[in-house]
């Protein structure tokens, strides 16, 4: 298992917002977590790497084998980017607003020992253009920036991604753009894919199984397919019903 | 870009126009006849009268603004009743020496203030960023005069490290003479190769610098830090984050050039502060600048040499700001193409 | 439970607790130069001339100066010129600026651009330069050093009250008003000051400190307070010639310039990171 939670329980200022007794993910699976906005499900996607500020944690998680409650600053640095990278929802915002994205990418490497040359098929993989690499954050669209974003995982060779709601900043025509990119990838390179999302027309072309949260808790979850076909929970329904 | 230049050009020169109304309307509140104060106490009706047609004191005054004001732009910047000089040839020889502190003094706020601020950043809420804090308060509250009275006291009479006044030692005139270029000494003497009078001024320098630099160092490094936990707590950071890099490495490599702009646009303001802040620094250091000849001005009344000196430091101010303007568009890509 | 913050050296995190310290240490200057009359231990204005310069000791607490006054018995009546000219600078100038900044805020179009560019013009002289002009123009005294900073420093009311103004009466709320007819004096009293009070109160604090350190270099310039006025930029002053014979005489007033406005800038500090949450850091 890339990504393996038990137990976990996420807690800011002593109020629960995050409970997921058990979640699996594997190489060369898609995971997705459902849910309204302040469901717990991006909280619980940022305590994977250990990135919720002011937290208090309780489980246990392991992230390639890490296990990343009781890690050292230093291991925990070193999984985040190289093994298991994060893409963000608003792609630019996301991005250094003084910083080219080729420096950014440079020293992403040199972080993490990597060569350069996985730059250029990792760009090829995400179909972008080396041009990019000059330009800043501000010069890019939104679609470009979430594929440089998932180069930059590509290039410093993580195993798992992270996506928190990858496509709800973009165009519906860059959306299918991005949408794309990752399941080609995943099935390219096996990679593990944990995907946060509210939206379930996305959901149901590459997850293959879906928790969904509500209020903090997980009320539903099983294969993708089961799941949106014969919702068990009302909720389920409901976010179903909501769909166009 | 341009379009934006032009418009901050236009709102400048506004600016400037004001300063020379304000300028003027205070130099017409004094007390007392410039034309007296010029031709002396013993003139005669015929002397007093030709001093008021020289200086157009009979028209009326809007037509004297407007003199004033013409004059000004042809550089006439009126004639010192202290030193019969030409106001604009004191203030030539007078600003470079102000400038020559007030540069270095930014110089090591710039190098003290920003790391300073970085520390504070690195370590907030924490012991590192109260004293930052603290220190930054106290370098913000502290008197100058008082300041520099403390450490010329101290340091140049008490211990003797560095020199009591003066900007270099002037016995070296005679063994080595300074060829000017700039009339900032220190600059001259490093363009000229004249060591002897380079490492003199340095010396002098040390201690009015120090003084001069508390205040904008204070400022510094307190904008330094909240900016930087400003950009530190954007989306960009915790995407930083989540590629491995340590906070520190995100401060400084990622989060300092777009939290510097902010910091960027105070330095014009600090910049002004700060030469007024070295004319009280120049009064206790005998430092030859703009602080002692408005010093001297003052106690003589010398109402066009203190308008000269007023007008000259609002320029300043206005140019600074400008600068800074421009140069944020270089520190900050996304103002570029604004 | 784990606190995850595992990328935070773990040096030990501290309270803020600035408004307090600065609110602690502001009262006890407001105090002392309050109860001057019952704190000194000398009566003011009481040369000795066989005391002169004499040490701190039990007698005197921070010495005698060159007329054989008690140095501590001036530096507290000091206080209550220093808070006179804070005060009254303060109050005149956020008066003035402020009704300037919310008329110019809250009318926009030229009545805005005519204020906020002769604002600009103002903001262009540093205080103390135009105080200097003013005050060699004006007989030096206490007065002229408050007018003649209330002259450069109200326009930085005006700019804040005018930003917080013109945010607010974009305000849906006041956009009723304006449609029920109510007239804009009214608006203003009832929507736009009492919320431009609190960005005012804090600036007020912040700026307290640079107008004690400002009239104290006017002073220290011979500009301000004249003999025989308690004032610790003129004690400096008179002093200043004694520093390397006899330190009291200068450093005394000058710690208590330095304390009294720190007290202020720590109390600005903490109240703005009160008051504005959005700068405070959790």
């Amino acid at each position: 298992m890339m990504i393996s939670v038990r137990d976990l329980q996420v807690r800011y200022a002593g109020r629960l917002v995050a409970d997921v007794p058990e979640l699996d993910v594997g190489a060369g699976e898609c995971v997705a977590i459902v849910g309204e906005s302040g469901s717990g499900k991006s909280t619980t996607l940022l305590s994977l790497l250990g990135l919720t500020e002011n937290a208090e944690i309780s489980g246990r998680v392991r992230v390639c084998g890490v296990d990343v409650l009781t890690a050292s600053p230093k291991a925990l640095r070193e999984i985040r980017g190289a093994r298991a990278a994060l893409v963000m929802q608003s792609p630019q915002a996301a991005l250094s607003p003084a910083t080219r994205l080729g420096t950014l990418m440079r020293r992403a490497l040199k972080l993490h020992g990597r060569q350069g040359n996985d730059v250029d098929a990792a760009l090829e993989a995400v179909v972008l253009d080396r041009e990019i690499l000059r330009r800043y954050p501000h010069e890019v669209s939104g679609g470009q920036a979430q594929r440089f974003a998932i180069a930059l995982a590509i290039a410093l060779g993580a195993e798992v991604i992270l996506a928190d709601e990858p496509t709800s900043a973009l165009d519906v025509t860059v959306q299918a753009e991005v949408v794309g990119v990752l399941r080609r990838l995943r099935a390219e390179r096996d990679l593990a894919l944990l995907l946060v999302s509210h939206d379930l027309a996305l959901v149901s072309t590459i997850a293959d199984r879906v928790l969904v949260m509500k209020d903090g808790a997980v009320v539903e979850s099983g294969p993708a397919a089961e799941v949106l076909a014969e919702p068990a929970h009302p909720y389920t329904r409901e976010l179903l019903e909501a769909l166009p | 870009m341009l379009a934006y230049l032009a418009r901050r050009l236009g709102q400048a020169l506004l600016v400037v126009a004001g300063v020379v109304v304000l300028t003027f309307a205070v130099m017409r509140l004094v007390p007392g006849d410039p034309a007296v104060a010029f031709a002396g106490p013993k003139a005669t009706p015929e002397q007093l009268a030709e001093a008021r047609a020289r200086f157009g004191l009979d028209d009326p005054l809007p037509v004297q603004l407007l003199t004033y004001a013409r004059d000004l732009v042809t550089g006439d910047w009126g004639t010192s009743l202290r030193t019969r000089q030409p106001v604009r040839d004191d203030l030539y020889l007078a600003f470079p020496a102000s400038l020559e502190l007030v540069g270095a003094a930014l110089l090591v706020a710039i190098a003290l203030g920003v790391p300073l601020g970085v520390l504070a950043a690195r370590h907030k809420m924490r012991l590192p960023d109260f004293g930052v804090r603290l220190g930054s308060m106290l370098a913000v509250s502290v008197p100058v005069f008082w300041l520099a009275l403390a450490l010329q006291t101290v340091f140049a009479s008490n211990l003797g490290w560095f020199p009591i006044a003066g900007e270099y030692d002037t016995s070296l005139d005679t063994t080595s003479p300074l060829t000017l270029w700039t009339n900032i000494t220190v600059v001259d003497a490093l363009i000229t190769g004249n060591w002897p009078i380079f490492t003199s001024t340095l010396e002098h320098l040390v201690l009015p610098a120090l003084v001069v630099a508390a205040y904008p160092t204070g400022v510094i490094a307190q904008m330094t830090r909240a900016a930087l936990i400003e950009e530190s707590g954007q989306d960009h950071a915790r995407l930083e984050r989540a590629l491995g890099f340590g906070e520190t490495s995100i401060l400084t490599r990622f989060a300092l050039r777009p939290a510097l702009s902010p910091v960027l646009s105070l330095i014009a303001l600090v910049f002004a502060y700060a030469i007024v802040n070295g004319f009280l620094v120049e009064a206790v250091f005998n430092w030859p600048g703009l602080g002692r000849y408005a010093a001297e001005s003052i106690r003589s009344l010398d109402t066009p040499a203190i308008a000269g000196v007023t007008l000259l430091v609002a320029l300043v101010y206005v140019l600074a700001n400008l600068v800074v303007d421009v140069l944020q568009g270089f520190v900050d890509p996304r103002t570029r193409s604004r | 439970m784990t606190d995850v913050q595992p990328l935070r050296r773990s040096l030990p995190r501290i309270p803020d607790r600035f408004a307090a310290f600065g609110a602690v240490l502001l009262a006890v200057v407001v105090l002392a130069a309050l109860l001057a009359p019952w704190l000194a231990p000398y009566p003011l204005d009481e040369p000795r001339p066989l005391e002169r310069l004499l040490p701190p000791s039990g007698a005197h607490w921070f010495g005698t100066d060159q007329v054989g006054r008690d140095v501590l018995t001036r530096i507290l009546y000091g206080g209550r010129t220093s808070l006179t000219i804070a005060v009254a600078v303060l109050g005149v100038s956020a008066a003035v600026g402020v009704t300037l900044g919310v008329v110019a805020g809250y009318a926009g179009g030229w009545v805005r651009d005519v204020i906020m560019r002769v604002t600009d013009v103002f903001l262009a002289f540093p205080a103390l330069l135009l105080s200097l002009a003013l005050a060699v123009v004006l007989q030096p005294s206490v007065n002229t050093v408050i007018l003649a900073i209330a002259v450069t420093w109200w326009p930085w009311y005006t700019r804040l009250a005018a930003s917080v103004a013109a945010s607010i009466a974009t305000r849906p709320y006041v956009d009723a008003a304006r449609c029920l007819g109510v007239p804009a004096p009214l608006i203003i009293v009832r929507h736009v000051l009492p919320n431009s009070l609190t960005p005012v109160l804090v600036q007020l604090s912040l700026d307290a400190g640079g107008v004690i350190l400002t009239s104290a270099a006017l002073s220290y310039l011979g500009l301000g307070a004249q003999e025989p006025t308690a004032e610790w930029g003129l004690m400096v002053q008179q002093g200043q010639t004694l520093f390397t014979t006899n330190w009291w005489v200068v450093t005394f007033p000058g710690l208590a310039i330095l304390v009294t406005a720190f007290a202020f800038n720590v109390l600005g500090e903490g109240l703005r990171n009160a008051l504005d949450p959005r700068r405070a850091v959790k």
